[in-house]
């Protein structure tokens, strides 16, 4: 593999100090992430999906081993704003509109005024939430929300996006159309996804390699190439392939 | 329509009262009967409380009737006089908001920020508030001498604390998630403060104001007792206290003004709040 924009080495990661008990949330964790790809990390719960992109996002500092996120340290790339987050809840600050949340990251890289209006209006477009600028979040559906909360990790033109279940919350339903909106998304801004999830549909999908990891201490168990065509659209859920992969990595999971 | 409902229970209330507070003398007070009437209108209730005489609990009507008499002969109605009196008190404790809240807010902040600074100090905020007013007054006229600024600084030592502890409260309410949404763009402390935790915090902050506009305004009240301030509302309670048996009217006159003063604030911050959290989809009180 050439150049990449995630470079996992060796990362451990012990939580509850010297003295009491401690918890191994992460162990030997290695992984090369290239730009553009769609990794999906999928595992048993508490097996340290979330500390694991906490630590590539820098929230979290691991007690062993080496992160480099464009060939600088996370703190550096935190610093320089690489990072796009979606959490499982949509974390809509409540006092403003929907287009005042999208335009919080511009506002605090002190983009002027008319270019982070512009620019999130865009953004809500490419969501498909036009017309409701001027809505606070609570007037909008769960789905709705989670939208909201994307545009505004996208604000940035993040490097890398991470997110942490971010579908978790919603129904079938709106869960795949999100997926579908979510393909399109990637493929227009050709950002680099760490996507959590408990969904092996949702991981076949979307990714292009998916990372199964196993129940604690977290260790990688075997990472899945998805090697169904580009681009993908709701016909590839039909494929046998799709079928196939989704039945590996469930007997992987099965044994994590 | 709330607001209708809400109006309409508050006078049910009041009226309530009131027929409580006649009814009592009904039963228990002093005999009356109307001048010169031909039906021989009058009433002589079969016991007799003490309380409920017409000295210790005066006749709503001559409460009513006490405030459009001079209070001191020849001078204007009582009305008038009081009016004056709850303008002075009421710009006291307004001063005396601001202070505190100003303090309140800035021990919040710092507090929230300095963990060391709260544990040190903490303490002492919370000691303070168990030295009663009554004992404070004094001493803060003694250090400032008496004049408005004294009972602005006492109306302000009843403000601050619930500013303080809410302030506090609502800096640390945010989501740990939202925070970490804000250091994932490397926001800085001032930014945190600035557009998630202050705003967070501004509902908690709300419901100290409230508490402190009406305590603010018994601080300045009271405040008025040693500094020997005649204009305001404390100086008028005072004054009629001493002359209660001519008129015991005025002293009830005086004391539903001051009661009025302290909802006016309170209205005036509720609406305030209005202004500042709208768009919020708040859980009504
Ligand atoms: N801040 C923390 N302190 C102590 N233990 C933690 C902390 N965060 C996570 N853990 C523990 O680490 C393990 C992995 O957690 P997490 O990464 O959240 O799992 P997942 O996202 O895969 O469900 C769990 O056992 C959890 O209890
Ligand atoms: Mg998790």
């Amino acid at each position: 593999m050439g150049e990449s924009i995630v470079t996992l080495s060796k990362i451990g990661m012990v939580f509850g100090g010297s003295s009491g008990s401690q918890t191994v949330a992460l162990q030997d964790i290695d992984l090369r992430i290239a730009p553009g790809e769609f990794i999906s990390l999928i595992g048993p719960s508490g097996c340290g999906k979330s500390t694991l992109l906490r630590v590539v996002g820098d929230l979290l500092t691991p007690t062993s081993g080496q992160v480099q996120v464009n060939g600088k340290s996370t703190h550096q790339a935190r610093l320089d704003q690489d990072y796009g987050m979606v959490f499982q809840a949509p974390v809509l600050f409540e006092w403003r509109t929907i287009l005042k949340n999208v335009m919080l990251p511009l506002e605090l890289r002190g983009v002027p005024q008319n270019q982070q209006r512009e620019r999130a209006r865009e953004l809500l477009n490419m969501v498909e939430l036009t017309g409701f600028e001027n809505h606070y979040p609570w007037q909008l559906s769960g789905g709705m929300q989670q939208r909201a909360s994307i545009a505004r990790a996208l604000a940035i033109q993040p490097k890398l996006l991470l997110m942490d279940e971010p579908f978790g919350a919603l129904d079938e339903m709106t869960r795949e159309r999100m997926n579908m909106e979510l393909l399109n998304i990637w493929r227009q801004t050709q950002t680099t996804v760490i996507f959590v999830t408990h969904s092996i549909a949702e991981a076949v999908f979307l990714s292009t390699r998916i990372v199964v990891m196993s129940a604690r201490p977290g260790r990688i168990l075997h990472i899945t190439d998805v090697d169904l065509p580009q681009p993908r659209g709701e016909q590839s859920r039909a494929e046998t392939r799709y079928f196939e992969i989704e039945n590996a990595v469930r007997e992987w999971l099965r044994k994590a | 329509m709330k607001q209708l409902r809400q109006i309409i229970s508050i006078l049910i209330l009041l009226l309530l009262l009131a027929v409580v507070w006649e009814g009592i003398k009904w039963i228990g007070g002093d005999p009356w009967r109307v001048e010169n009437n031909p039906f021989g209108i009058e009433h002589n209730p079969p016991w007799r409380f003490k309380v409920a005489s017409d000295l210790n609990l005066p006749h709503l009507w001559d409460i009513g009737a006490s405030f459009s008499k001079p209070s001191r002969r020849n001078g204007p109605p009582l009305i008038s006089v009081l009016i004056q009196a709850a303008f002075f008190t009421f710009r006291e404790a307004v001063i005396g908001f601001f202070f505190g809240a100003f303090l309140g807010l800035l021990l919040g902040i710092l507090f929230a920020h300095f963990d060391l600074l709260e544990r040190g100090c903490m303490p002492y905020v919370v000691a303070s508030q168990t030295v009663p007013i009554l004992a404070i007054a004094p001493m803060v006229i003694i250090w400032l001498k008496a004049g408005w600024v004294s009972v602005a600084v006492i109306a302000a030592y009843l403000t601050f604390f619930p500013v303080t502890i809410n302030t506090l409260r609502g800096l640390r309410s945010p989501d740990p998630r939202a925070l970490e949404l804000m250091r994932s763009y490397a926001a800085s402390k001032w930014a945190v403060l600035w557009k998630l935790r202050l705003p967070a915090a501004l509902p908690y902050i709300f419901t100290a104001f409230k508490i402190s506009a009406t305590a603010s305004v018994v601080g300045a009240i009271i405040g008025e007792l040693p500094s020997g301030i005649r204009d305001g509302l404390g100086g008028a309670i005072l004054n009629f206290n001493q002359y209660y048996i001519s008129g015991p009217g005025r002293l009830w006159a005086a004391i539903i003004i001051s009661a009025l003063v302290g909802m006016a604030f309170y209205l005036i911050v509720t609406l305030a709040e209005r202004v500042a959290l709208r768009g919020r989809n708040l859980v009504e009180e």
